[in-house]
């Protein structure tokens, strides 16, 4: 209750600065970050506490869907015999999520560490939160090993939620072959991406140069970051912003949009087995996609290799490179965990390690989130026959520089995602008006907010 | 079922009393409701204690922000003014009245065709006929989803090699019907073999009679088989409400192929689904699962009730 003063001053600010939203972004955004009402930082835990509790016998539950994970975490069981690992996976993403909120709802059964993608970390953070802060059990210069974007996703309202894992910064993938039949190169703007959608479709009758997906608003929201679109943000308390349908959004959802209605862009789902099978076909000549896409591509489009290329997104300012990000995740600790010092170390040991952070990167192709792994030579310079002896990872590291920082998340991506399929998801498939779309993206979520009691700035 | 009903209110001493009951009679009563006792523990545990739990539930609002309060009537009322739920009850019934009657009407007929013992390959087709029945509904689906595709899937490859674009199948006005077909393939096999085995259970001597008096197969059919027939039938009717009001797998599996078509809200049971697990709403989807089960026994009710004056009147 003592938060609500600062809540109501803190909504008049908001308030006054919704005018403004440039203002706003610059000004208020990073006071959230260093907000007065985040708990005041617990003293670091002494290295002989960890030493110990590491050195007795803990069985540790760790929920998680990444394949062959079990090979990182022999590492740390090597390491500190003392303490067994059990791994389950409970499933991938909104199943596991589900299990995951109901054992915390009940107390009892949830594990000690869990599998978190940055947007999902909010929702765990609500009340009294879920997870545990993991500030006090890792060192403090752990900040420097991560690009500022990828620690801006971790470390929010004063608190570290979770270790990060792997990342998804934004590129393009594009068919070497296709584009130049069509006499085109990789667009490097966006006005050059719209005009050479128009010259291959011209040319293509039966394919495009990019696909819009109606269900993916990953996708979307990551093409929103790119163009500076903040579009959310949570005190840690009960403020949000809910903010998608500003002046940058509407350009950035019309260019997209505009490609749909005039059938320029094809509008087909994505994830599906009918996409996979367009990939692998030649119906689309690009696609924007995140670091995690060549591996993926490779397995989905195999009898296309040696065709494909990859390179940064277009930009809306040609003079400076800005890129944006798309999944990636995290391992948190829960609070109802009994062997909390344990469960950080695992976590921490895990993504930390560098032969258990290599392994990630290069055995599970995980896109590595440390600054270490992604300037590792080993993993830099492996050459992809399918995209034509080019280095990629190295292409992507380059990319993870340019993602921009300061994007938050809102304590309800389920409900924001699934709406999208609903509102502009659904505009993009009736080829109707986006921005409209949009707004009823926007309308909804604010909606949704308000009824569940958030105060909306 | 009505043996059952039947046998039970005749006792054979009038007005039996407790303190008249002789040790052997104490005895057997003790005996049956030994065995009995194991269903009604599960019985209990896992329908009666979820069902009131989720009554108590269907009480209260819990907000993300603010915790739990008591609503009352609060969720159901916001229930019978949503439309997004009337929606869906809505396609449910236009489902029920197209998809029910041709799935039976194909099911009693395949049933009577084997039955008249005409075909060769019965056996064979009888298998066959419900054999979709037994692969799983999420594979049925995939399936179909393949079939159905307007890009690769067979139907819009061949449409498109004679000149017409692919069919409308995963499309706003077209998706109804592609489900009704998924579960007409599934279930036709299942009501198919109930109806036989009714059919089967009929005394010969009666079409030997009705032989006797000149009678065709065609006429026989009618006026004895499907009359005799009629409580499984009626089984049939009765399973199949239920199935379209609690539809679920189909459109859950075809939302990934038509992600714009297929929302949150397509069937009553995916909104409740979806409002419990992506809203985080349990209170508000308990309740909606509530209404959906009034909606069912009333849609029941009054087919039983439309079919049993069928009979008086008949």
């Amino acid at each position: 209750m003592s938060a609500t003063p600062f809540t109501r001053r803190k909504f008049l600010i908001s308030t006054a600065a919704a005018a403004s939203s440039a203002w706003f972004l610059a000004a208020c955004s990073p006071d959230e970050g260093s907000a007065p009402e985040a708990a005041p930082s617990p003293s670091t835990v002494p290295q002989a506490d960890i030493d110990q509790a590491l050195d007795t016998e803990t069985t540790l539950t760790f929920w998680t869907w990444v394949p062959d994970i079990e090979n990182e975490v022999k590492l740390f069981t090597t390491k500190y015999p003392k303490i067994k690992v059990n791994v389950t996976n409970v499933g991938q993403g909104a199943p596991h999520y589900q299990k995951l909120r109901s054992t915390i709802q009940a107390g009892q059964g949830a594990p000690d560490v869990a599998q978190v993608e940055f947007q999902f970390i909010n929702s765990f953070t609500l009340g009294e939160g879920d997870l545990l802060d993991l500030t006090p059990y890792v060192p403090a210069t752990l900040k420097d090993s991560y690009p500022e974007w990828v620690w801006s996703q971790v470390f929010t309202n004063g608190g570290l939620w979770g270790i990060p894992q792997d990342t998804g910064p934004m590129g393009l993938l594009y068919r070497d072959d296709l584009l130049q039949a069509a006499g085109l190169q990789a667009p490097k703007t966006y006005d050059d991406f719209a005009s050479a959608a128009q010259t291959y479709r011209s040319k293509n009758p039966k394919s495009y140069l990019v696909n819009v997906a109606p269900n993916q608003p990953g996708q979307l929201v990551a093409y929103l970051w790119q163009a500076g679109v903040r579009p959310f943000s949570f005190d840690g308390q009960q403020t949000v912003k809910v903010d998608l349908a500003n002046e940058q959004a509407k350009n950035v959802v019309k260019f997209w949009g505009d490609l749909v209605t005039s059938g320029t862009a094809s509008n087909d789902a994505d994830f599906n087995d009918s996409w996979y099978q367009g990939l692998a076909n030649g119906k689309w000549a690009t696609l924007p996609i995140a670091a995690w896409g060549p591996v993926f591509l490779q397995g989905t489009a195999g009898k296309t290799s040696g065709k494909w290329r990859a390179a940064d997104l277009p930009q809306w300012d040609a003079s400076t490179i800005v890129s944006s990000n798309w999944g990636g995740s995290t391992n948190a600790v829960l609070k109802l965990s009994k062997n909390q010092v344990a469960a950080s170390q695992l976590a921490l040991f895990i993504n930390t390690d560098k032969e258990s952070a290599l392994k990630f990167a290069n055995e599970q192709f995980l896109f590595p989130a440390m600054k270490e792994i992604l300037a590792d030579p080993g993993f830099l310079n492996e050459e992809f026959k399918f995209y034509g002896g080019q280095k990629v990872n190295e292409k992507f590291a380059q990319i993870s520089e340019t993602v921009g920082t300061d994007f938050q998340w809102l304590p309800f991506m389920d409900f924001v995602y699934t709406n999208f399929n609903e509102t502009l998801g659904k505009a993009f498939a009736d080829k109707t008006d986006a921005v409209a779309g949009l707004q009823a993206w926007q309308d909804a979520c604010a909606k949704f907010a308000k009824d569940q009691g958030f105060t909306v700035a | 079922m009505s043996t059952l009903v039947d046998a039970a209110p005749a006792p054979t001493t009038p007005l039996p009393r407790r303190s008249r009951l002789t040790a052997a009679k104490r005895r057997q009563y003790g005996a049956a409701y030994t065995l009995v006792l194991p269903f009604f523990i599960v019985f209990v545990a896992t329908m009666i204690v979820p069902l009131v739990y989720a009554g108590y539930l269907s009480l209260y609002r819990t907000r993300l922000i603010g915790g739990t309060s008591f609503a009352g009537a609060e969720n159901y009322i916001r229930a019978l003014t949503d439309p997004l739920f009337l929606s869906g009850v809505a396609r449910m019934a236009i489902f029920l009245v197209i998809q029910v009657p041709i799935m039976i009407a194909l099911a009693l007929f395949f049933a009577l065709a084997l039955d008249s013992g005409m075909m060769k390959l019965a056996r064979f087709s009888r298998l066959a006929i419900f054999v979709p029945y037994a692969v799983p509904g999420v594979v049925a689906t995939l399936m179909w989803g393949y079939l159905y595709g307007p890009d690769f899937g067979p139907f819009a490859q061949i449409s498109r090699s004679l000149g017409f674009g692919p069919p409308p199948f995963l499309t706003q006005n077209g998706m109804l019907f592609s489900i009704m077909n998924i579960v007409n393939w599934a279930f036709i096999g299942y009501n198919m073999i109930i109806i036989y085995a009714a059919l089967r259970s009929i005394p010969s001597e009666l079409y030997e009679a009705a032989r006797v008096d000149g009678a065709s197969e065609p006429r026989i059919a009618l006026s004895i088989k499907i009359p005799a027939v009629r409580p499984a039938l009626l089984l049939t009717v009765i399973f199949s409400v239920i199935g379209t009001f609690q539809l679920f797998t189909e459109p859950k599996l075809m939302h990934t192929l038509a992600p714009n078509v297929i929302g949150t809200a397509y069937t009553p049971n995916l909104y409740a689904y979806n409002i419990a697990f992506v809203n985080q709403d349990a209170n508000y989807a308990a309740a909606l699962a509530f209404l959906l089960g009034i909606v069912i026994m009333i849609v029941s009710y009054i087919v039983q009730l439309t079919s049993q004056r069928k009979e008086r009147l008949s």
